[in-house]
């Protein structure tokens, strides 16, 4: 091998750099990292609902949801777990896939990169609740956004029939969902089961959709059938108060997931044949015992309640006062939304486990409580709220004002219903909605136009009813117009004319008490030939007799007191539920149905 | 020719007498072999590894690579794992240049959910660059570091203060130096920062000083040359043989590289041709090495200038909680600089991988043609020959 002069010198050039600045940090500790840098961590603990997202994707385990309860500061709100992640930086890889799929962006690593401690344990923290200096760093690692997401922020659209199609018919407008929808729909769900904690029945919402998910209808059905045995009619008309805390729909522009599609989409899928519904749930053979329970109206909260019932091997009888049952399910609710094959499809199911029910029976009338109280172990009442009520203002008594109950059986058992050219509903619920709507099919039937105001107290924000509900009515052509409290139904020679109304300020005054107060100056009339009101419902208790009102006690408002056993208290064989107690809604009245079942069961078998 | 220059005359008798082939017998109780532990807690090796040698005198008579100290089975634990969550795994079998697995990971679980061509085109830019910074990286440690197995250590410390300035880069886009975690099932984790761009150009022009400056360093450097000509020659026969690839057949003229042979990515839209030279001995493959480095730099010019503006960086995708894969199988393979990796993926239609499988270069040069190249080396040079090799021990331990 020669020898290059070259090559010996050429490499001491590199003692030029001895003259250039060193390039070492000196102080390492003051070094900031970049802005997107994954340091430690940070949450917004009041943002935060602790629905364990960032738990269930940490590839490391080191997250662990602890309770918050009793920390200073930090409240708990609806939908909201009491649980926030504490995380262990023994196990933490700081790879940021809790930040990017929190439901709520309350997690974010801030760019903080630095923590000597002297105890190991002090690495186990809660991000937000224990103190730590690295808080108040604005930067550090956030959702990235530009089309990254880690689940579809958008529902999968349900088909429906187009306003003008469904306005003049009582046929079913939400078509439902194909199987691929479905799968998608409930691809989309993170099971955090916060939705389980807020549904009244508690129903195991992330399993069915994963049964979905799975196309394993039949389980879905059991879990359906766990909590609620009307899953045709919840999944259509139930007030989906689980949506309304869903995780994925927690952040704006997000939708919470169609849970209540969903289960219909399950309950659709199995025809409607008993024995197989007795096969996929496996209650073919119920042993029988020999106590009997009298269940007084088939609305949810008697039909949940005689299910488990029948299930525990009680015997049943339903005592119904209306010729078919599903209480305000069916005589309530129009079947635009509800038809009745689907409420036929859940009840006859029930009935078929060995529930025996007695149509066109008034409890009161026809047969005393107290004969049913001897002839039967226990009683559970679940009577519901039939009874319309009155806004009482001037000329409300007129012939031509009508209770949008009463109008809404009406339609339902074919008795005439009064339809005039122009009508006007006050209230602002879903039921205020239901009669609006029904309104409106009805004019277009007989007159091809649709004229119908709906006014509430309440401004358009604060509605009780679904948005759906005030959406679609106006896609039908009626006209809602929230915001001003009725003062006078006009009457012209003897004739209803309109409906005089002022603007409302305030509904509640400051102690929180019902209290309106109104702009007298902005006042208007509402034109119409008919008004309907519907602003809430009451209930009938004349089926009690002097006697047993005597023994049991009453709240507020002429409630029936219960004890936590749904027991009436001063009789211990009257278990009360439904609407009377609880709600009025569906769910409650299926939830406090299911219970009353089991508090039955326990006092039939106390002592034995 | 050195030793009469120093006047330095070894003993013959300790030498071994003959050429030292694979065949030569070795008789351990003849006292005259002794058996040495490179590693696996030595300086001098890449990676916790060890080579037991067998030596007579200087002179390597046998090698033998053993792993384990590092097996944590990367493999089982990704396969236990939903498909999103293997990534922060994946990178842990590649400390050097993590980025190649995280990419085997989205691309073999894209593929196979028929996701392979949602992939955003700006997002599919980001993967190169990060690919190819990688690259850089690792070639700022690695050119140098040959030098440093011959004890020219201040070049090391050039090149590792300009990776540090690689990593800052890395740190801005990723949000992380080593470990990125940047390329994730669907895309990637970040857009281009505002005025990275700028930032890397003026990195890449301290490169292109540095890149001459160790050119004067290594290459016009007699002791470098000394010891690197002729060491531990790769020949073309080799390189079937033994499943060699990268810079280490490169090195004896079999032109090999996935981004021209099997373009993945926008490697098809890039302009470059793969360095070759004809020796293959060490100093041949430093030099393709140092001659990537200029490739690479170029490499990362020409993608920051042809990338689009902006885009969506994640194709929408299912739930990644809930996403499950068909079954099916895929391989997918890429140029490291290391070589071609690869990766087999099989899916069962749950939502966990059923086997992977990592490929990388090092299971072949760590052990079959390192075993082969040491016999007959001065002890002095295993170090050089390894880093030459430039292997790496999570590769083979998965
Ligand atoms: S994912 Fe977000 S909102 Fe949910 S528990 Fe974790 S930090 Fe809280
Ligand atoms: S950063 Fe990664 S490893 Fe750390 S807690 Fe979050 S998900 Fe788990
Ligand atoms: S439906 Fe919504 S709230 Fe319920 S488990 Fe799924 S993501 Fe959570």
């Amino acid at each position: 091998m020669s020898f290059n002069l070259k090559d010996i010198l050429t490499p001491f050039t590199a003692w030029s750099r001895v003259v250039k600045e060193p390039v070492t940090i000196k102080d390492p500790f003051t070094r900031e990292a970049a802005p997107r840098y994954r340091g430690f961590h940070d949450n917004d603990v009041q943002l935060c609902i602790g629905c364990g997202s960032c738990e269930a994707i940490c590839e490391n385990q080191a997250i662990d949801l602890v309770p918050i309860e009793g920390v200073e500061g930090i409240e708990t709100k609806s939908g909201d777990s009491g649980l926030r992640p504490s995380i262990d930086y023994g196990r933490c890889c700081w790879c940021a896939l809790c930040v990017d799929i929190c439901t709520t962006d309350s997690l974010r690593l801030t760019n903080a990169y630095t923590w000597v401690d002297t105890d190991p344990d002090n690495f186990i923290f809660t991000p937000g609740v224990t103190p730590k200096d690295w808080y108040e760093k604005e930067e550090g690692w956030r959702k990235p956004g530009h089309g990254y997401e880690f689940y579809s922020h958008e529902r999968v659209h349900m088909e429906e029939l187009h306003a003008d199609e469904r306005k003049d018919s009582f046929i079913e407008f939400v078509k439902g969902y194909s199987a691929e929808q479905a799968k998608k729909e409930a691809d989309r769900c993170v099971a955090c089961g916060i939705c389980t904690a807020t549904c009244p029945a508690h129903m195991g919402i992330p399993e069915y959709i994963k049964a979905v998910r799975d196309d394993d209808m039949e389980h879905g059905m059991k879990i359906l059938y766990e909590t609620n045995p009307l899953p045709e009619i919840c999944g259509r008309i139930c007030t989906h108060k689980c949506e309304d805390v869903c995780s994925v729909g927690f952040k704006n522009g997000s939708d919470p997931l169609s849970i209540r599609w969903l289960k219909r989409y399950i309950a659709d899928q199995i025809p409607a044949d008993v024995d197989k519904y007795k096969d996929m749930l496996g209650t073919g053979e119920i042993a029988k015992n020999d106590k009997k329970v009298a269940i007084i109206g088939s609305g949810p909260a008697g039909l949940s309640a005689a299910h488990y019932l029948a299930l525990l091997g009680y015997n049943c009888t339903i005592f119904e006062k209306l010729p078919q049952a599903g209480g305000m399910m069916r005589y309530g609710i129009p079947s635009y939304r509800l038809p009745y094959d689907q409420i036929d499809k859940d009840v006859d199911y029930i009935l078929s486990l060995g529930v025996d029910i007695k149509y066109n029976v008034n409890v009161g009338t026809d047969i005393t409580l107290e004969q049913l109280s001897k002839d039967f172990d226990a009683v559970y009442a679940g009577t519901g709220l039939h009874l319309g009520r009155s806004t009482r203002i001037p000329g409300s008594e007129h012939e031509n004002v009508y209770q949008s109950v009463d109008l809404l059986r009406n339609i339902v058992t074919g008795a005439p219903v009064p339809v005039e050219k122009k009508v006007v509903v006050i209230g602002g619920g879903n039921v205020a909605m239901d009669i609006t709507r029904s309104m409106a099919r009805l004019q277009m039937e007989k007159f091809g136009e649709v004229n119908v105001i709906a006014t509430s107290l309440e401004d358009e924000e604060h509605m009780p009813a679904d948005r759906e509900e005030v959406v679609e009515a106006r896609e039908e052509g009626c006209t809602i117009i929230p915001g001003y409290g009725p003062q006078e139904v006009v009457i012209t020679d003897g004739k209803v004319t309109g409906l005089r109304v002022w603007k409302c300020l305030s509904i509640f005054d400051e102690t929180g008490a019902f209290n309106p107060k109104f702009d007298e100056a902005d006042e208007r009339i509402f034109e119409g030939d008919m008004v309907i009101e519907s602003i809430g419902q009451g209930m009938d208790l004349s089926y009690l007799s002097e006697e047993i009102k005597s023994k049991i006690e009453f709240g507020p408002r002429g409630r029936i007191l219960v004890n936590e056993d749904w027991q009436a208290k001063g009789l211990p064989w009257l278990f009360i539920g439904g609407d009377i107690i609880e709600g009025p809604d569906v769910i409650h009245g299926i939830a406090n149905g299911h219970r009353g079942a089991q508090s039955i069961d326990k006092f039939l078998n106390e002592g034995r | 020719m050195i030793n009469k220059f120093l006047g330095f005359k070894p003993d013959e008798k300790l030498l071994p007498s003959q050429t030292v082939t694979e065949d030569t017998e070795i008789d351990l109780s003849s006292h005259k072999y002794q058996k040495i532990w490179l590693g696996p807690n030595h300086p001098g090796v890449t990676g916790n590894m060890a080579i037991e040698l067998t030596v007579q005198g200087t002179t390597v008579m046998r090698a033998k690579t053993h792993v384990g100290y590092l097996h944590r089975g990367f493999e089982k634990l990704i396969e236990r794992r939903l498909f999103v969550q293997g990534f922060p795994t994946s990178i842990r079998m590649c400390v050097a240049e993590p980025d190649t697995n995280e990419y085997f990971i989205a691309r073999s679980t894209e593929e196979l959910s028929g996701y392979a061509d949602a992939v955003p085109e700006y997002a599919n830019w980001l993967r190169m660059l990060s690919l190819e910074m990688a690259r850089l990286a690792g070639l700022l440690r690695g050119v140098p570091g040959q030098g440093g197995t011959f004890a020219l250590g201040i070049g090391v410390q050039w090149g590792v203060y300009l990776r540090d300035l690689i990593l800052d880069r890395f740190e801005e886009l990723s949000g992380a130096r080593v470990y990125h975690m940047y390329i994730i099932p669907g895309g990637v984790r970040g857009a281009l920062p505002d005025g990275f761009k700028e930032r890397m150009e003026d990195n890449l022009r301290d490169i292109d000083d540095f890149i001459i400056r160790i050119k004067k360093l290594m290459f016009h450097n007699s002791v470098f040359k000394q010891r690197a000509k002729g060491l531990a020659v790769i020949t073309p026969e080799m390189v079937d043989k033994y499943g060699i690839v990268g810079t280490n057949a490169r090195c004896c003229g079999v032109k090999r590289d996935v981004r021209k042979d099997n373009p993945y990515l926008y490697y098809d839209k890039l302009d470059f041709d793969p360095p070759t030279a004809t020796d293959g001995d060490v100093y041949s493959r430093t030099w393709i090495r140092w001659q990537e480095l200029i490739q690479t730099v170029d490499l990362i010019r020409q993608i920051m200038a042809k990338m689009p503006k902006k885009g969506d960086i994640r194709c929408k995708m299912p739930n990644v909680l809930n996403w499950k894969i068909p079954k099916g199988e895929t391989y997918v393979r890429l140029e490291s600089g290391r070589g071609e990796m690869g990766m087999y993926y099989v899916t069962d239609g749950s939502d966990k991988p059923r086997r992977i499988n990592l490929r990388g270069p090092s299971y072949n040069h760590a052990i079959s043609v390192l075993e082969h190249m040491l016999i007959g080396q001065d002890v002095a040079d295993v170090h050089a020959i390894m880093v030459s090799l430039q292997t790496c021990p999570p590769e083979i331990e998965r």
